[in-house]
């Protein structure tokens, strides 16, 4: 019995986690007038697995809360049970129970029993109403069963049937059955809980005196019972008093959504080190190529069309290798609809959230990094855009304002907007909110920088601090946050209309598209999002603000950037006109490049410096090129940091 | 810390070290063989602005970038030449790779704890808080370097110190 099954609570908690995942999504897609069977189903199983799992390893506050709520799905899918709005609410707030409770176990910290037991009543309130006199009459503490209990007698019926129907999940059965008739063995941990049990009980017992209120007051009571620690609990309740419907939450669904897709885990550094692994055979293939041209004579042929093959095979490969990290967009996504859901009850606003383009794919890197900067702009969205009801309909607008999340490959990008059809960005009051707080505000203002300005640090358009929104931080961490990803934030308003948010992100964090360049001999890749154009300069072109040259080109002027100054190498020639200017722009700025020549456009897998060596200056990272040498990516946002200051604002006054 | 550990108890019961012994002007050097991840030759080097003369750059070892330091530049000894017998050891430290170029590689020695005698305060290139002690093999003396300790001090400014894994 002493079987080591700790090794295996990780995978089991990861596994439970996505089956909560998966409950949450069905659940707030589930339509309560008439809930689709398929999606009960799902969830039933969700809940099934779950308890399974944690029969297992004797996880037995998630036991508990799984097994009622399996028995709800079970009389649900049976047609027995009619679901309400309040009702998914209650079952939202026990998979949020769940969630903690798995937490807890992950972690290895003590178990709320409060929790569990107010999340298990509130279920079994909902699960049988009736059998409220039955809790009544046996008061020896096992009487908190009593409902389980029965309800038990009835789905062990169903499960015979659904041991025909669902054979796959056969497997888990033994523990279940186990579990619920040996119950004072099993379920003993419970004694040690009396008071806990018994004050339950009087909540029961409240209950069943009011039997004529609806559930509301009766899930609300029995939450009311549990103990201060419930704050997840009594921090929903009173949403759930107030439960006015103003949501209604559909959803672009697509099959795979459903679907289930047979995968493995892995782990991400083992995807890693084949991802270096194929950059080291393209290195090595294209090094093949490289002495192929040297061979003639017969052979000469025979070796091309097998080099051509390899070139191919391992393009493929690659391309393959990186697919392994990318996820689908909807990872992310899926979870909007619970945040929607929470804010337009809180906010009392009603909002339609559509979500398009789920399937996208991106690099897993990168969910992981979006998750915060589109949660801070949904909510932001929700916050100041979408108006209140009463104002939309006055404005002549529906009443439901539209909430849409869009992703879409453009290019090498991924292009993520946030869309609503709210009232707009306020130019005036954005511009007085700047000159408030200092900050500077270009004159004559276009619409672009006025949107520009909500992302300075510390600046926030809410009328009032709300809990939601508009401490003032925030949009410049959002941008921050995507700068670091190399992404774009771009940001569109149309007073009245609504605004959309824009980030644009490269396809995956390892590869960039480039421009390689030489400088002093050496060479250095430019990332391509950051170049408009190169121009071979005219000495007509070149002006002097100062000390300082300057570029200018269609009436604009931009200020040069020497890169053999700052890599500190020997140029090819000290004069410009000799070389080429690479036009860079940033977020912040836009200048000009000196370099030697331009090389050629290419794909760069981007390795850190850092890894084995430090931060530098002016770079991004290396790359391998394909002659085994290291090149250096540029990181345009620090080079910009080379002009001179006093030059920068000249130039912009100029322009 | 395991390492450490093993030293000690190698020390107690005499057991023998292995450390790889090089060449560094008139002076021979030893270091941990442990730490040793590879020797190769020398190859040419992605320059890295603004950093120290003895910082060569960076070159690609499999799919990693790795920084190589010249030794004889931060000791100021011996000659930097660069040709097709100038040495290269890829050292193994923190999880991180470093090359450190030398003058040349002589061997692989065996030793004792207690032939190794403590450091002098001062008569050798550098600082001796990197010295893990000097022992006489065959009339010569070596000096063995605390290798781990060198490479990751901010002296030679190699990692950022926020990186440093602190002991």
């Amino acid at each position: 019995m002493s079987m080591d099954m700790s090794q295996f609570h990780g995978v089991f908690i990861e596994e439970s986690q996505e089956h909560l995942d998966e409950m949450e999504h069905l659940l707030l897609a589930l339509d309560p007038t008439s809930p689709d069977i398929e999606e009960l189903n799902s969830i039933f199983r969700a809940a099934h697995s779950i308890k399974g799992g944690s029969g297992m390893f004797s996880f037995d506050a998630l036991i508990t809360v799984t097994h009622v709520m399996e028995s709800l799905f079970d009389k649900a899918r049976q047609g027995k049970f009619n679901f309400s709005s309040h009702i998914i609410d209650e079952l939202l707030i026990a998979v949020d129970v769940l969630r903690k409770l798995l937490k807890s176990y992950a972690e290895n910290t003590a178990i709320d029993w409060a929790l569990v037991n107010s999340a298990t009543a509130s279920l079994e309130v909902i699960l049988d109403p009736d059998c409220r006199p039955e809790v009544q009459d046996d008061k020896k503490g096992y009487g908190f069963f009593k409902p389980l209990n029965s309800s038990n007698k009835e789905s062990s019926k169903h499960e015979e049937v659904k041991v025909e129907d669902d054979e796959g999940f056969g497997f888990f059965e033994p523990i279940g059955e186990e579990k619920t008739t040996d119950k004072e063995e099993d379920f003993g941990f419970f004694v040690e809980l009396d008071d806990n049990l018994s004050d339950s009980n009087i909540a029961q017992q409240e209950i069943s005196n009011n039997q004529d209120d609806d559930f509301n007051t009766e899930a609300d009571q029995s939450t009311a019972q549990a103990d201060d620690s419930t704050d997840q609990i009594t921090s929903y309740s009173p949403q759930t008093k107030s439960a006015s419907p103003s949501k209604s939450i559909t959803e672009t669904k697509t099959k795979a959504d459903t679907s289930e897709s047979s995968s493995i885990r892995v782990d991400i550094a083992k995807i890693d080190s084949l991802v270096n692994l194929v950059g080291e055979l393209v290195i090595t293939q294209s090094m093949l190529n490289l002495i192929g041209d040297e061979i003639t004579g017969v052979a000469s042929e025979k070796l091309h069309s097998a080099l051509s093959e390899l070139e191919r095979n391992t393009r493929e490969l690659q391309e393959g290798i990186m697919s392994i990290r990318m996820l689908p967009m909807s990872f992310v996504f899926n979870r909007f609809p619970r945040v929607v859901r929470d804010l337009s009850k809180k906010l009392n606003k009603k909002i339609d959230l559509t979500i398009i383009g789920g399937q996208t794919e991106i690099d897993k890197g990168l969910i992981e990094l979006l998750v915060d900067p589109l949660t801070h702009l949904v909510r932001n969205s929700l916050d100041h855009g979408i108006e209140l009801p009463e104002v939309r309909t006055a404005n002549g607008k529906p009443e439901t304002g539209v909430l849409t999340l869009k992703a879409e490959q453009k290019g090498g990008n991924i292009l993520i907007s946030v869309l609503d059809d709210g009232a707009g960005l306020n130019r005036d009051r954005i511009l007085a909110k700047a000159r408030e707080n200092n900050i500077d505000i270009p004159e004559h203002p276009t619409d672009q920088q006025v949107w520009q300005l909500i992302m300075a640090a510390g600046f926030s358009t809410a009328e009032q601090v709300t809990d939601v929104s508009g401490r003032g931080v925030g949009m410049d961490v959002v941008k921050r946050n995507i700068e670091s990803m190399g992404g774009r934030l771009e940001i569109f308003s149309e007073k009245g209309l609504g605004s959309s948010f824009q980030i644009r992100l490269p396809l995956t964090l390892a590869i960039l598209d480039g421009m390689s360049i030489s400088v002093g001999g050496q060479i250095f890749i430019i990332p391509l999002v950051n170049i408009i154009e190169s121009v071979q300069p005219q000495s007509a072109q070149l002006k002097f603000i100062g000390n300082e040259q300057v570029l200018d080109l269609r009436d604009a002027y931009w200020p040069i950037v020497n890169l053999s100054h700052v890599m500190d190498l020997e140029p090819k020639s000290s004069l410009i006109t000799e070389g080429i200017l690479v036009l860079v722009e940033t977020n912040n700025t836009r200048f000009a490049l000196l370099v030697d020549e331009l090389i050629g456009q290419q794909q760069a897998v981007i390795k850190s410096l850092e890894q084995h060596y430090r931060r530098v200056q002016g770079v991004a990272g290396a790359t391998i090129m394909g002659d085994g040498s290291v090149a250096l990516i540029l990181d345009a946002e620090s080079l910009a940091l080379k002009i001179d200051e006093s030059l920068k604002q000249r130039v912009e006054y100029d322009n | 810390m395991i390492t450490e550990q093993k030293k000690d108890a190698d020390s107690q019961n005499g057991t023998t070290h292995e450390y790889l012994t090089f060449i560094l002007g008139d002076e021979h050097y030893g270091l941990d063989i442990m730490k040793v991840r590879e020797i190769r030759g020398y190859e040419p080097v992605t320059k890295i602005a603004n950093a120290p003369a003895f910082i060569k750059g960076v070159l690609n070892l499999r799919g990693d970038i790795v920084p190589i330091v010249d030794l004889r530049l931060k000791f100021d000894v011996g000659e930097a030449s660069y040709n097709e017998f100038t040495i290269v050891i890829m050292l193994h430290i923190n999880d991180r790779i470093v090359g450190i170029v030398v003058d040349a590689v002589s061997d692989v020695i065996n030793m004792k704890a207690s032939e190794i005698k403590p450091p002098p305060e001062f008569g050798v290139a550098f600082d001796s808080q990197y010295l893990f002690g000097l022992a006489p093999v065959n009339e010569q003396m070596i000096i063995l370097l605390n290798i781990e300790k060198l490479i990751s001090s901010q002296e030679l400014g190699l990692f950022d110190s926020t990186a440093l894994p602190s002991e």
